[in-house]
């Protein structure tokens, strides 16, 4: 079973139909401006656990909605709508 | 029991020390590596390697075997090279039957703009130093008479870039060839020992805590796989990296008359045939970033669905295996080799799905820049900084199936 991505207006459905986005967050403790660029264009948090991250249903209704899945299992925990 | 296993037996486990010179946090390849060349190219012997399960129980043994050297930019065709070489050499060296084997590899082309790719591959190839030859379709079909030479209708095969050294070798027998070789010159290997936390010393990294207590080091390194991100936070580091599943199947056996490797970057799959007649398929990197060992079903009806359009033959065999392993993808889809800019930590990861191919030269390099202090010239442009100072290696065309 593949995993399937709860889309709040499509309902569940493949999750080749969806493109990942990932939400960014540069830490505060970066202050320098050139480090924050570095961070915000190359470093991932790469969290294992409950994450909450934005799909873009792209081969349906393209909409972007916020859902919360576990890394570490690949299961989706939870729906929030952006 | 064969020779692989007795050997296993003779080993001498040890208890870890309270300090090393070079603590290596993972046994996986790139770990054990670098442990077997510090012992044998610099005579550093005073190393421990961690592992929080067992030799080579990480991506090193959830991989697809495939050692090539056909990149596209001259630093990383140099550098994937080294390792072919050094493979090549690594029976004998290590006196253990690794069973490798070189099969060559053919990279099809389906389209005309996917034939001036693999030419312009063949040429950058040849010009630093890993042969490549551009192949038409009469050559394919005789270096491998199993293609369906039209793809099904829709994937016709246009040419390949063949490039003769590619190789397969199996994957336990090489990282337990290298763990042997540094434990018989006193090297320890600790496994069920996991890294929970590094000491920090101000800025400097002096050691790391382990389920086994406190160790101190002069130098740490992380060869760590798919959990890598966890282990540079302890030294206050975050990096350009993203965990993904990568996930591959066998079939059962056919006869041994699949000679060579066949890869697509088209229909994004390789299938090579292992010793046991296995064949062996592999695609692309699962889209989500995850840590999970799960294997999905539509994976290997994606595959399949598209491999048969080449190699119709498999519609006869069944799916005997299916596993995954977790890929640190770096943005430019090059390894991240070297310092880290904490004193004492150094880094090898972003091995993506092109780690195992990289094992012998990623240790040679790193042990002798842990030796020497100097970053040999072959890894120098895959440092860390890379991305900082806008020198990011791009290289997304050759690791894309593999």
């Amino acid at each position: 079973m593949s995993l399937r991505i709860p889309c709040p207006l499509c309902g569940d459905r493949s999750v080749h139909e969806f493109v990942h986005g990932e939400i960014r967050r540069i830490p505060d403790h970066v202050t320098d401006p050139d480090e924050r660029d570095l961070d915000f264009a190359f470093h991932h948090d790469n969290e294992e656990g409950v994450v909450t991250e934005r799909w873009f249903h792209a081969l349906g209704c393209r909409r972007w909605f916020e859902i919360r899945r576990d890394t570490t299992t690949d299961r989706i925990v939870g729906a929030a709508e952006s | 029991m064969n020779e692989f296993t007795e050997r296993q037996m003779q080993l001498t486990w040890r208890a870890p020390k309270k300090s090393y010179d070079v603590v290596i946090v993972g046994a996986g390849g790139h770990g054990l590596a670098t442990a077997y060349y510090l012992a044998t190219r610099h005579g550093i012997t005073n190393v421990g390697v961690f592992e929080r399960g067992y030799i080579g129980g990480g991506n090193s043994g959830r991989n697809t075997t495939i050692i090539r050297a056909n990149y596209g930019i001259p630093a990383a065709v140099r550098f994937y090279q080294r390792s072919v070489d050094l493979y090549r050499g690594l029976e004998q060296e290590t006196d253990r039957w690794l069973m490798h084997q070189q099969k060559g590899i053919l990279w099809m082309a389906h389209s005309e703009a996917a034939v001036r790719a693999e030419r312009m591959r063949a040429k950058l190839n040849t010009e630093f130093g890993a042969e490549t030859e551009f192949v038409g379709p009469r050559q394919v079909e005789e270096l491998c008479p199993q293609l369906d030479m039209s793809g099904g209708g829709r994937w016709p095969v246009l040419g390949a870039s063949y490039h003769p050294q590619g190789a397969t070798a199996r994957h336990d027998r090489v990282v337990w060839a290298l763990a042997e070789g540094a434990m018989e010159r006193g090297a320890h290997v600790h496994q069920n020992t996991p890294v929970e936390g590094l000491i920090l010393d101000g800025e400097r990294v002096a050691g790391v805590r382990t389920a086994a207590g406190d160790v101190a080091a002069r130098a740490v390194v992380s060869a760590v796989g798919g959990h890598v991100s966890r282990i540079a936070a302890m030294a206050g580091l975050r990096l350009p990296i993203r965990t993904h599943r990568l996930q591959a199947f066998v079939t059962n056996h056919y006869r041994q008359q699949f000679g060579p490797i066949v890869a697509s970057s088209e229909l994004f799959f390789y299938a090579s045939q292992t010793a046991r007649g296995e064949m062996l398929l592999g695609a692309e990197i699962d889209p989500q970033p995850s840590f999970s060992y799960r294997s999905s079903h539509d994976f290997v009806q994606d595959v399949c669905r598209r491999a048969l359009c080449l190699l119709p033959f498999m519609s006869n065999l069944r799916v005997l295996r299916q596993w995954t392993g977790v890929c640190d993808m770096s943005p430019d889809y090059s390894p991240i080799m070297g310092r880290t800019g904490v004193p004492g930590f150094f880094i090898t990861t972003g091995w993506g799905t092109w780690g195992f191919k990289a094992i012998p030269a990623g240790g040679e390099q790193m042990a002798e820049l842990i030796a020497t202090g100097e970053i040999p010239e072959l890894i120098a442009p895959f440092g860390l900084d890379r991305f900082a100072r806008d020198r990011t290696m791009a290289d997304r065309g050759s690791a894309g199936t593999h």
